[in-house]
């Protein structure tokens, strides 16, 4: 795949995996969080940590929207596919995440629930107008990149007339998330952010300055091909030992400082800032979030049907909520690859393939058993 | 969720639509978030619809940087940090 597969060449990384060890400093740590779920991913698929050296430390960071999604939204879901009778409509993502009374929104299904998976937004629609006599709600989730397809298809429904299309609207942002991640008393300490991909796509890179300026961590906006990830690596320890905090753009051929103005005009036109918002391992978040601003209000599936968000603790053993703060990793979880594996998730971070447990689970385990002194650095 | 990749714009079709090639694997996507899309260009889909385009130039000078500091350290050897870029 052109524009893919160049960005995967193994030796161009072993290379740039030489450079790194050649240049990072013997005598400190670099503690880096990649934000995204997308880096995460490709991280562990491509065995990155193995070309790092000891020095430099990854910690995955709260950008898996599925993960982050606190159980009661879900319940929200399930409650409106079982007891409201809707066709409701989700990304496949969200489908085997654990809910309230050992319930997914694939086990509503098995007890006879709508749920159906799109591949986007406008799938959903599709659903609504093929199905006139139903109400079809779609589970809106996901960051920045994400949301201005969501505002699309509000319009497009807008213009349509369709009466019986809404949404649960969960979309949520970067920058808060990653605010939090910084202020969490007693939080995990780092030195950098590996910046979010497709996201930045979107808000561009400016964004990110406060993190910069008035935190002074250096971020470094990076794709999420392997080649990507360890030129962004690269470029922060190079930053940390210049003492220097700065935006770096790692991923210029798709992002640039403004991002994309369409979208963001999409997305101010359909939303507005949320008061605060419940993460799961975050807790509650102020203007982290969006809600449908008041002209779009009747698409709101939380108002039209009466579903209020009611918050649950998560599993007593997960751990996904230390996790998602980058305090604690996978195999730090006492029930990670025994009671909770991709198969038979317990926690969030189990499901998607960008959860940090899950990726854990699927590339990174064998290299633990292989080199315990390896994953056991602080 | 965020995984998005660049497909390459075989078609233009009506309003804000097109038609996609990725490795031989065809879809219509909306264009709804991007402009001045032609036949040829690249774009980054996700959920359907084109994220950004990509800019090859960028994209080219990206790997021609990635291949200078590979060559530069296989040069210098495990040990030697490379005068690098």
């Amino acid at each position: 795949m052109k524009y893919v597969d160049d960005f995967r060449d193994g030796t161009v990384a072993r290379a740039l995996g030489a450079a790194i060890r050649a240049g990072a400093r013997p005598d400190r740590e670099y503690r880096l969080m990649e934000f995204c779920g997308g880096h995460t991913h490709a991280i562990s698929r491509y065995g990155i940590a193995d070309l790092l050296p000891p020095q430099v430390r990854l910690v995955h960071g709260p950008g898996c929207p599925v993960c982050v999604l606190p159980v009661g939204r879900i319940d929200q879901a399930i409650r409106l596919a079982l007891e409201h009778g809707v066709i409701l409509c989700t990304y496949g993502d969200t489908l085997r995440v654990p809910a309230s009374g050992r319930l997914s929104l694939l086990r509503a299904k098995g007890r006879g629930a709508d749920v159906r998976m799109v591949y986007s937004p406008l799938d959903a629609l599709q659903v609504a107008r093929a199905n006139p006599a139903r109400e079809v709600v779609f589970l809106a989730i996901g960051f920045e990149t994400t949301t201005p397809p969501t505002a699309v298809a509000v319009k497009q429904a807008r213009a349509e007339g369709l009466g019986n299309f809404s949404l649960l609207c969960n979309h949520v942002l970067t920058p808060a998330a990653m605010h939090a991640i910084l202020a969490a008393p007693g939080g995990v300490r780092l030195d950098g952010f590996v910046g979010p991909a497709h996201v930045s796509t979107v808000i561009g890179s400016a964004p990110y300055e406060p993190f910069a300026r008035d935190h002074g961590k250096p971020v470094v906006i990076a794709g999420f091909e392997p080649l990507d990830v360890m030129r962004a690596i690269q470029m922060l320890i190079r930053q940390i030992d210049d003492g220097r905090a700065e935006v770096e753009n790692e991923f210029t051929r798709a992002v640039t400082a403004e991002g994309n103005r369409k979208a963001q005009a999409l997305v101010a036109e359909v939303f507005e800032l949320r008061d605060a918002f419940e993460w799961r391992g975050l807790g509650t978040v102020p203007a982290s979030a969006l809600r449908l601003r008041p002209a779009f209000a009747g698409f709101d599936a939380e108002a039209r049907f009466a579903v209020p968000a009611v918050p649950v603790p998560d599993h007593r053993a997960c751990e996904c909520a230390a996790i998602l703060r980058g305090e604690k990793r996978p195999q730090e979880c006492r029930i990670f690859g025994t009671a909770c594996t991709p198969d038979n998730p317990v926690g969030s971070c189990m499901v998607s393939s960008e959860g940090a447990c899950a990726a854990h689970y699927t590339y990174g385990r064998f290299r633990v058993e292989a080199a315990p002194t390896e994953t056991t650095r602080t | 969720m965020c995984l998005a990749i660049p497909a390459m714009v075989v078609e233009l079709c009506g309003k804000d639509e097109a038609l996609v090639d990725l490795d031989g694997v065809r879809k219509r996507i909306s264009l709804a978030m991007v402009d001045d899309v032609a036949v040829g260009d690249y774009v980054i889909v996700h959920v359907g619809f084109a994220l950004q385009k990509l800019d090859v130039g960028e994209a080219e000078a990206t790997l021609a940087l990635l291949r200078e500091i590979a060559r530069a350290q296989q040069a210098a050897g495990e040990a030697g940090p490379a005068e690098l870029p």
